[in-house]
């Protein structure tokens, strides 16, 4: 196993479409650093938050802010790595070859799998470290332990969001025989999990949870309620509101709290301070939890496909 | 089924039998591929595999490996039953799939590095068990050229050379010659001879052309649809009719099969 891991990464680090993909992030990484630095003085503005540092990776500046960017692009790495992972063998029959080595047949999906998540976890660590850099030198402003907490904690549930679309491009890799209809295949649902699942579920909710009577507060949090969870669906939905409750020591629901009215504002308010490490992690437990069991279960089922495959059919 | 035989006896002869099977049977759905195939292979046999494309070669070789489940039936390969210890198998057997093929992005070098650290070769001695493979196939001073830029002939001799790198007892060859020109395909069949003679490998190999079989091979099989039409050495069968289990003339299949595709 990990002569293959030794080999794939190789392969990884090596590969002219890895280094395209990489320099394409650090540079979109850096124009948005560069573009929450400038806007990080406009957010203090007034107010003086313990853990500046942290609006490094979550203002948005212009555009978006990183924290954005890697729940929108970062299935794109992981796609990247796996969509031709086991095809490609099949492709240059060489899958035939490595079957009839000594080696257990999982150690070829492991193997594969294990050197995407090392390629994964360099590329976001040193994205990571740079922008950590970068923000040292523009602000000026030194991260405190807890900061460093959360940066390690996102770094973390980073890897493990892109691991999953590692493991559904592994999967389709072992499922198509083609390269392109497996990369089609991946984007088309990283697509569809980036775009619609909002829409979708908003309508879902609509359908099942009508909002007949619009003055009805209950009818109205019933209808957010069910969009929110059926939203949840989408790993992007998960990771983001993951990462941002990590990242923002303000925020202390998951979700955007809808009709805030100002009474529950003013409630809020005497509690308008920042929330502990653990409390935060607190909070999405059940986010990162249920991450965890998307990645294991695409990876899992990739590893069961393969172990049935015929070999016949290389 | 049970076997017939003592778990770990290996046949009456005296040459312990490199392969044994037993009835080994598989179906693919309704289709059989492989049906009741019995077959013993001795030690330092060239064993010639005859038979038309899909009459069940491949899929013989692939349970052999334990690649494919057999359905039916059972093997024994170096003692070792391949649905139970294929990883065994693997180590001593040398498998050079139809076509096979490379990281055409690596060179022939770094290949042949590859399947050696798969197969667990000490590190100390990789390097000149690479260089040996690799003149013994007539490679020398090749090992550093992408393997994209290898022609079919040097290719076909590369997969050899990665068999040997970890010595195997047993080498099976599918389609060996395929595709290659007169000359590397001589090249190719005295290399299988050459292996055999002095290395003292058993070769398996499976072909659908007859006259290389007839060359080296000192056992043919003959297969057709899935079953073993005849068996024995070429004597036997060109005589047709004599040897314990020698079916009708070698030619005559073979032309009669030709024929009809």
């Amino acid at each position: 196993m990990w002569t293959i891991c030794r080999k794939e990464l190789a392969d990884h680090f090596g590969s002219i479409r890895f280094l395209i993909l990489f320099c394409l992030i650090l540079m979109v990484a850096l124009v948005s650093t560069y573009m929450a630095a400038t806007h990080v003085r406009e957010a203090l503005d007034g107010a003086k938050p313990s853990q500046v540092f942290l609006l490094l990776f979550t203002t948005p500046g212009k555009f978006f802010s990183l924290v954005q960017f890697i729940a929108l692009f970062g299935p794109l790495l992981g796609i990247i790595m796996g969509f031709d992972a086991i095809n490609r063998e099949r492709q240059h029959r060489t899958l035939g070859k490595l079957v009839s080595q000594p080696i257990y047949r999982d150690a070829i999906v492991n193997g594969k799998f294990l050197a995407g998540v090392l390629t994964i976890s360099v590329a976001l660590l040193s994205m990571m470290l740079l922008l950590t850099g970068l923000g040292l030198m523009t602000v000026g402003v030194v991260p405190g332990i807890e900061e460093i907490g959360r940066l390690a904690i996102y770094l973390l549930v980073s890897i493990a969001y892109v691991s999953f679309w590692l493991g559904l491009a592994i999967l389709f890799s072992v499922l198509f025989r083609s390269l392109a209809t497996s990369a089609l295949a991946a984007v088309a649902l990283w697509i569809f999990s980036a775009f619609f699942v909002g829409f979708l579920a908003d309508l879902a909710a609509d359908a099942l949870r009508p909002i007949r009577n619009p003055r009805d507060p209950e009818e109205i949090v019933a209808n957010r309620r069910f969009a929110d969870a059926s939203s949840l669906a989408s790993p992007a939905v998960l990771y983001s509101q993951a990462t941002s409750t990590i990242l923002d020591p303000y925020r202390r629901t998951r979700s955007n709290l809808v009709l805030t009215g100002p009474m529950e504002r003013l409630s809020l308010e005497r509690f308008e301070r920042p929330l502990p490490l653990d409390q935060s992690i607190l909070v999405v437990w059940p986010y990162l939890t249920l991450l965890a069991a998307m990645t294991l279960v695409c990876f899992g089922l990739s590893y069961v496909v393969f172990m049935r495959q015929e070999i016949r059919s290389v | 089924m049970r076997p017939r035989h003592e778990p770990d006896r290996m046949g009456c002869c005296d040459a312990m039998a490199i392969i044994q099977t037993d009835q080994l049977t598989r179906r693919y759905g309704r289709q059989t591929a492989v049906d009741g195939l019995s077959l013993e292979i001795g030690e330092r046999e060239i064993f010639g595999f005859l038979g038309p494309n899909g009459a069940g070669k491949t899929t013989t070789i692939l349970m052999l490996l334990g690649l494919t489940e057999p359905t039916a039936g059972r093997a024994r390969v170096l003692g070792y039953d391949p649905a139970r210890d294929p990883l065994q198998i693997k180590r001593q057997v040398g498998y050079l799939p139809e076509n096979v093929g490379f990281y055409d992005d690596l060179t022939g070098l770094e290949n042949l590095r590859y399947m050696g650290r798969l197969n667990r070769l000490p590190e100390a001695q990789a390097p000149a068990l690479i260089e040996e493979a690799l003149s013994t196939v007539g490679l020398e001073g090749e090992g550093n050229k992408l393997v994209g830029a290898y022609s079919r002939g040097m290719r076909q001799r590369l997969g050899i050379a990665e068999l040997l790198v970890k010595n195997p007892k047993l080498l099976i060859l599918d389609e060996p010659t395929l595709g290659l020109d007169p000359d590397g395909t001589n090249r190719m069949l005295e290399l299988i001879v050459s292996l055999r003679r002095e290395r003292g490998m058993t070769v398996m190999l499976s072909s659908h052309q007859l006259e290389q079989v007839q060359r080296i091979c000192t056992r043919v099989g003959i297969m057709i649809k899935g079953k073993l039409a005849a068996l024995g050495s070429l004597e036997e069968l060109s005589k047709g009719g004599s040897g314990d289990k020698a079916g009708p003339n070698l030619e005559e299949i073979y032309m009669r099969y030709f024929k009809e595709a």
